[in-house]
């Protein structure tokens, strides 16, 4: 039996979802570039999707670009945004936060090597971005400024609608990227996005495929492309349109926006329940994020003092309970994680940090499982030692 | 759990204990974040056992050590070296990683036994002996010879019965991908492009060193005395006598290298730093019997031990090629040549 606490590494693909991508294919479908029927069928489906999704997120149509998930995303705002400015000099400075997610962290970290500066935005102990740190940095007058909607790692919303005033109000050259991969199941990304230039979202998060994202590019980001070949997505993306992924995505985002305001609720009691479940039964459990800070609803993360991660993870995988312990690199190994050193968690404490993250298929009997059999676990691990 | 390398040797050792119908979780350890080209680190390696396993239809994890094998192996292996003596890391990782870190960890999440691919065997008499593999070339007790009874209790080598050509046999038939795969020869953390020297230049600083003879007259110099190990031939040239020179002694504080003939650089008694000597079970008693091994493969040496202040003093029967500081001597039964009774680390 699994109970399934990892939705914020990926989502079970919807029943919807995959229905509307069998619908799709189950008449021929062509190349949308092509002319034929087919292939006009294909282009339908093509735009009706990009319409869906510019709704979802308060834009025109003209700025929606898919690609192929929240890394191409990333990468292509960084680099689109940038590489023109490399190449005549002018891009001088960027800046990101110290916990965004690494498809923008490690793009911004790899155009230092172009010598572009890259300032790093510190956070406070909660994991929010300073943002008398971002007004200090705005003096370097950099491209863009890199500010996730909510963390990965720790569920806390970012002060993004204050981010792009702030940045609006002293550099207007500036653009302000935000990855919300992790945000859009929860939150309306309409209200909360929509003044951001840049915004990177993935399917498989909010119940979509994986293999389909999307760069939203507004008006006053000026992007070049990463590969060049059939000129697609208005020169921005070229390669075949997966034309059955944005099918997909198109469907969960649709899905997630009619459901929000009850499932997030819904999602948020059943966190709070887990959270104080453990929080009660658990000796030396402490909570990374304080109460009171904003947190998406799915995330709890707690740290076990005289736990190891990877002992903790192996041991509730063997109960079926899966959780994760932060990111991994290439070979599948816990990496220390850069959100939690940001955040100046010490380093006894981060050892033990665990990230329940939850959606919205899970059930009260999920949450009654991972009470009866995390403290157990945690017991044994630590009477053990 | 098995401690799976992405090795043919951990492969198989874990393909036997599936057939033998024990319930088996594989665990492969990244050591290194560092570049690397052969051993257990490398993102490939983790693949190849991770691929195993999956044939296998068992669960695999990948435990991040990095930074205690960089603590426990990785500085030791430099600080040896600023000493001038020349360190085994493989048994540095199996005394305090292996057989420490992952056996603790094995015992915490409730398995009976931590299973790796050495070519070692363990016996149980009511009390537990190491021996060694059933294949002689590929033997490997002697990496393994600093474990006790509170390892040796908790630990099995499935492939400790087999040659290295019935392992690969065995991994053929099975088709596992693991079945072809080369060897691994050299230290994991250092990588055949910058080699030993290479690593450790960037990691300490090397010195000059005065190349002398027995009788203390100048006969050359050497770029860096970190890299000089006793019982070395290259470099050191030839004597008056056109014979070829070995190095018999190195001396950090006056950075000193000492060289001699073959037969000056023969010696016969070896000290192991109390510190350092382990025993399997019992301790030998003074001026016991053994069998020294001086090197991984090394030809096994009839000897005495005996105590000393200074701590446990092998002595040869036939003076043997030298022994450096830092060098494991493991000490077999000399009635049961095959059982390691215990080991040291030489001064």
């Amino acid at each position: 039996m699994i109970t399934y606490l990892d939705h914020a590494a990926t989502t079970p693909l919807r029943p919807e979802v995959a229905q509307a991508m069998a619908d799709a294919q189950a008449e021929p479908l062509g190349n949308p570039t092509g002319s034929h029927r087919p292939a006009q069928r294909a282009r339908r489906l093509l735009e009706e999707s990009r319409d869906e999704v510019a709704d979802f997120l308060g834009r025109s149509p003209r700025e929606i670009v898919f690609t192929s998930g929240g890394t191409e995303s990333a990468n292509l705002a960084v680099f689109g945004l940038l590489s023109e400015g490399i190449d005549d000099g002018r891009a001088q400075s960027v800046v990101c936060s110290a916990i965004e997610h690494p498809a923008v962290l490690e793009s911004c970290r790899a155009v230092a090597k172009s010598g572009v500066d890259v300032l790093e935005l510190a956070v406070d102990a909660s994991g929010v971005v300073q943002l008398d740190a971002l007004e200090k940095s705005m003096e370097q007058r950099p491209v863009f400024v890199a500010v996730m909607t909510a963390n990965n790692e720790t569920g806390v919303v970012q002060p993004l609608v204050d981010v792009v005033t702030l940045v609006r109000s002293t550099n207007d050259m500036t653009c302000v990227v935000t990855d919300a991969v992790q945000a859009t199941p929860f939150l309306d990304l309409s209200e909360l996005t929509s003044a951001s230039d840049l915004v990177a979202l993935s399917a498989h998060k909010v119940g979509g495929p994986v293999g389909v994202g999307v760069l939203a590019a507004g008006p006053r980001a000026n992007l070049r492309a990463l590969h060049y070949g059939g000129g697609q997505e208005q020169d921005r993306r070229s390669g075949t349109q997966n034309a059955v992924g944005a099918v997909g995505l198109a469907t969960a985002l649709r899905l997630a926006a009619q459901e929000r305001q009850v499932m997030t609720v819904r999602v948020a009691g059943l966190r709070d329940r887990l959270a104080d479940g453990l929080l009660g039964a658990i000796e030396s459990v402490h909570r990374t994020v304080p109460v009171g800070v904003p947190v998406l609803p799915g995330h709890l993360h707690v740290c076990l003092s005289g736990i190891e991660r990877e002992e903790l993870l192996v041991a509730l995988g063997e109960h079926g309970v899966c959780a994760s312990g932060g990111s991994s690199c290439a070979s599948g190994a816990l990496q220390p994680s850069h959100v939690l050193s940001a955040m100046g968690v010490p380093a006894d404490l981060s050892q033990g940090a665990i990230r329940f993250t939850l959606g919205r298929d899970t059930s009260e009997a999920d949450i009654d499982r991972a009470l009866a059999i995390v403290p157990e676990v945690v017991g044994r691990l630590r009477h053990r030692s | 759990m098995v401690a799976m390398s992405g090795g043919v040797d951990s492969s198989v050792a874990a393909a036997l204990l599936v057939e033998q119908g024990h319930d088996v979780v594989g665990a492969t350890l990244k050591l290194w974040g560092g570049p690397s080209d052969s051993g257990c680190c490398s993102v490939a390696d983790v693949d190849d056992a991770r691929r195993v396993a999956q044939q296998l239809g068992i669960d695999h994890h990948v435990f991040n050590l990095t930074e205690e094998f960089d603590q426990h192996v990785v500085a030791p292996y430099v600080a040896a070296h600023q000493r001038g003596h020349t360190p085994n890391p493989c048994i540095e990782c199996n005394r305090s990683i292996k057989f420490d870190r992952l056996l603790e960890r094995t015992e915490r999440l409730g398995f009976d036994v931590l299973a790796t691919g050495h070519h070692a065997r363990v016996t149980n008499d009511g009390i537990f002996q190491l021996r060694r593999g059933a294949d002689p070339d590929k033997d490997q007790s002697y990496v393994l010879s600093m474990l006790g009874q509170d390892e040796l209790a908790r630990v099995t080598f499935p492939v400790g019965e087999m040659t290295k050509a019935e392992v690969r046999l065995h991994a053929t038939r099975l088709g596992l991908r693991t079945a072809d795969k080369p060897d691994s020869q050299d230290v994991c953390f250092i990588n055949s492009i910058e080699g030993r020297e290479g690593f450790l230049a960037r990691k300490l600083e090397f010195h000059a060193g005065d190349v002398v003879n027995g009788e203390g007259e100048s006969v050359g110099s050497v770029e860096a005395i970190e890299l000089v190990t006793v019982g070395q031939r290259r470099g050191m040239g030839h004597g008056t006598d056109g014979q070829r020179r070995y190095v018999v002694a190195v001396d950090m504080p006056t950075r000193r290298v000492t060289v001699g003939s073959a037969a000056e650089a023969l010696t016969s008694a070896v000290t192991l730093s109390d510190a350092t000597v382990t025993w399997v079970d019992r301790p030998l008693s003074d001026g016991a019997r053994a069998v020294a091994q001086v090197s991984a493969h090394g030809r096994p040496a009839p000897c005495s031990v005996r105590s000393s202040g200074d701590g446990l003093v092998v002595e040869f029967d036939v003076p043997q090629r030298p022994v450096a500081a830092g060098q494991t001597i493991a000490l077999y039964d000399v009635a049961e040549p095959d059982a390691v009774v215990g080991a040291g680390i030489a001064a």
